[in-house]
């Protein structure tokens, strides 16, 4: 009883706090992410008092439908970024590993599991959820994960199946994953105990497609030399278009950042002072080295201009049609970059290492992430072969900072950054 | 221009004095704990033996995974472009490395100038370096320099299926326990961390001549399990387990 008490009562607090900021947010000229973060956590982590239902959803799932249905979305994968960043990953990864969890599955899968039942991580634990929605688009891991969280809350579980697209998406594969929305709609008017507005799933469509539209502008501001921001800035700024995706607060937030990087490039400000060397990322960060791995970089006048894991929530914009939304977000949530076939993301890369004229190409072997990691030394090869480019292989982990060992990483590195000066400066 | 090269590993501290392209003199001593003391002393060693005097050293890079802990060079360039450098001042044909050292190993591929093209490194794992090699000896109760000439006699090299050092040398201890011969055992020991190497070269593709450096390069075992297994005749310099700091102070000797 008591423990109830006072579980109301940090929620009325957080609520509260909630407001304040929100109030507050109208008199900023420029709002910071951590406005838009607080502001977004503190709603979800007080839905309960406002009546509102809270989802938990995969990175690459649809969540347009949710925010149509005024149902609040929450990335567990954001919390494991969280939790990364904070280096509390390797802690829960064990008590996930106490629990009976293998030490090969996903970290950001084990922190999960490992802090819904112990309140962990730096903002004590996610909001309840109501439901959970689940599309395997991004892995296969997460269908089990999200079958162990089904069962844990004891919630019903939404699972949209995404057949793998190796060159193409064939027509059965359109009719299968459009047929699921129409189910996944079904699904949410159940569990919201309500009918579905398609009305304002075009206005929400047509906010998550110019929020993308925004976040591409923000990126492509790294073509610029020296670049206005780093690979590491992107993985900082990119929270907005993963959580609120299909709001305005996204639109409002990235048209700033536009502005914001368009004047450091007209007064010639780079994200690294001295950029003599441009390098291209791929993979998820290693939360918890973001800095070491920035300044390491930094200390070589090297800038990681552009990454494959940020571009992944605008990368399937071309398949955007707002005027048939549904139909066009099947195909686009198919052909995710991590649901294609290796030829086709050695495609995307060669585009990238174009367009942003890079130097080097370094690869985060990422223990966790099966899918992601599994074809990089085909397409480092590949990328060898047809620009040459020095390639450099770091092995980590996005979220268990075990997995991470300083100076051979450093050695790495610095051998690598000696390649590409000594390329360099020859030419 | 006479110049200096201290390779600090993982396990022994390397220095090399070079002049107008021949080599002085070298020298090997342990790293011990103090990464920064083994740099100066094994610096003052060769120094010794060369009679050379300090103040004619005009320029010193240091290298290995303790280079930045030599505060007394002028610059510091990884391993990887000082075997380069290394290997190319003592066979300029070579065009790739095998370095095998106490707690690495790589495969380093050279262009015809014997600047590096491409890297490739095993650091997760202490299997297929000299740690390894050490935790045996100690296992067999043989000294590990007598490694080598004790396995070219084996007939039929023991197989060892462990992926693991810990659990390779619980191996070995039952191997022994069976019966089976050291020579045989030395022999599947050395099986065992060519293919793990072998393994590790072929992601960037094995280019001729081939040379082999470290301090495992000592080791004939080894190089005669790598030929076998990768099917190129391996090249050894005497220099071999010095090559680093050789690089460097070549490398020195261009700032």
């Amino acid at each position: 009883m008591k423990k109830s008490i006072s579980d109301f009562l940090k929620m009325v607090l957080i609520f509260l706090a909630g407001k304040f900021k929100k109030f507050t947010m109208r008199f900023k000229k420029s709002k910071t992410m951590k406005d838009y973060m607080m502001v977004y956590y503190s709603d979800a982590k007080s839905a309960r008092l406002t009546g509102k239902k809270v989802a938990w959803i995969t990175s690459g799932g649809p969540v347009e439908p949710l925010i149509a249905m005024n149902v609040i979305p929450i990335y567990p994968e954001n919390h494991g970024a969280m939790i990364g960043a904070s280096k509390m990953g390797g802690g829960l990864c064990e008590t996930a590993e106490a629990m009976g969890y293998s030490a090969d599955l996903c970290s950001y899968a084990r922190s999960d599991i490992a802090s819904a039942t112990v309140n962990g991580g730096p903002i004590g634990g996610l909001p309840k959820p109501d439901m959970l929605v689940c599309c395997n688009n991004i892995c296969g891991t997460v269908l089990k994960w999200y079958e162990v969280q089904a069962r844990y809350f004891n919630v019903p579980l939404f699972f949209l199946d995404t057949p793998f697209c190796h060159t193409e998406y064939t027509k059965e594969a359109a009719k299968y994953v459009r047929a699921q929305f129409d189910e996944y709609i079904v699904f949410l008017e159940n569990a919201c105990k309500k009918k579905f507005d398609f009305e304002r799933l075009k206005e929400v469509g047509h906010l998550s497609h110019q929020g993308q539209l925004l976040w591409q502008a923000v990126l492509d501001t790294a073509m610029h030399k020296p670049s206005p921001m780093s690979a590491f800035d992107a993985f900082y700024h990119l929270a907005l278009i993963v959580t609120l995706r299909g709001t305005k607060d996204v639109i409002d937030y990235y048209t700033w950042l536009v502005a914001y990087m368009k004047n450091r490039i007209a007064r010639g400000i780079g994200a690294v002072p001295n950029e003599k060397y441009r390098l291209l990322w791929d993979n998820i960060p290693i939360w918890h080295r973001t800095r070491w791995l920035s300044e390491k970089f930094a200390s070589h006048n090297a800038c990681l201009v552009a990454d494959t894991y940020t571009t992944a929530w605008c990368g399937a914009l071309k398949y955007i049609d707002e005027n048939k939304f549904l139909d066009s977000m099947a195909e686009a949530h198919a052909r995710i970059y991590l649901n294609i076939g290796i030829d086709e993301m050695a495609k995307m890369v060669l585009e990238m290492i174009d367009k942003y004229d890079v130097d080097g190409f370094v690869l985060h072997s990422n223990r966790s992430c099966k899918p992601y990691s599994f074809g990089q030394l085909d397409i480092q090869s590949i990328v060898e072969k047809e620009r040459g480019l020095p390639c450099l292989m770091i092995e980590s982990d996005m979220t268990d900072e075990r997995s991470f060992s300083e100076s051979q990483i450093s050695t790495r590195i610095d051998a690598f950054m000696e390649i590409i000066k000594e390329r360099k400066d020859k030419k | 221009m006479r110049t200096a090269g201290i390779d600090i590993g993982s396990i022994t501290a390397k220095a090399a004095i070079v002049e107008k392209g021949k080599i002085l003199g070298t020298k090997v001593i342990f790293t011990g704990y103090n990464a920064e003391a083994a740099g100066l002393k094994v610096y003052e060693e060769v120094l010794k033996e060369t009679s050379v005097d300090k103040a004619t050293v005009r320029k010193i890079v240091s290298t290995g995974y303790g280079r930045n802990s030599v505060k007394f060079a002028d610059k510091s360039f990884t391993e990887i472009m000082c075997h380069a450098a290394g290997a190319h001042y003592l066979d300029q044909h070579v065009r790739s490395i095998i370095d095998i050292g106490g707690q690495d190993s790589k495969a380093i591929l050279l262009d015809e100038h014997g600047k590096v093209k491409n890297f490739v490194m095993n650091d997760k794992c202490a299997a297929g370096t000299g740690r390894f090699l050490e935790v045996m000896a100690r296992a067999l109760e043989v000294d590990l320099d007598e490694f080598g000439a004790i396995s070219i006699k084996s007939k039929k090299p023991s197989k060892i299926s462990s992926l693991c050092t810990v659990f390779a040398e619980s191996e070995v201890i039952s191997l022994i326990a069976q019966g089976e011969k050291r020579q045989d055992i030395i022999a599947g020991i050395h099986e065992s961390i060519a293919a793990r190497v072998s393994s590790m070269i072929a992601r960037i593709g094995v280019k001729e001549p081939v040379m082999i450096t470290g301090g495992v390069a000592r080791n004939i075992g080894v190089v005669h399990a790598l030929e076998k297994k990768l099917g190129v005749k391996i090249e050894v310099s005497p220099y071999a387990q010095v090559n680093g700091a050789i690089g460097a102070a070549f490398l020195a000797a261009s700032l």
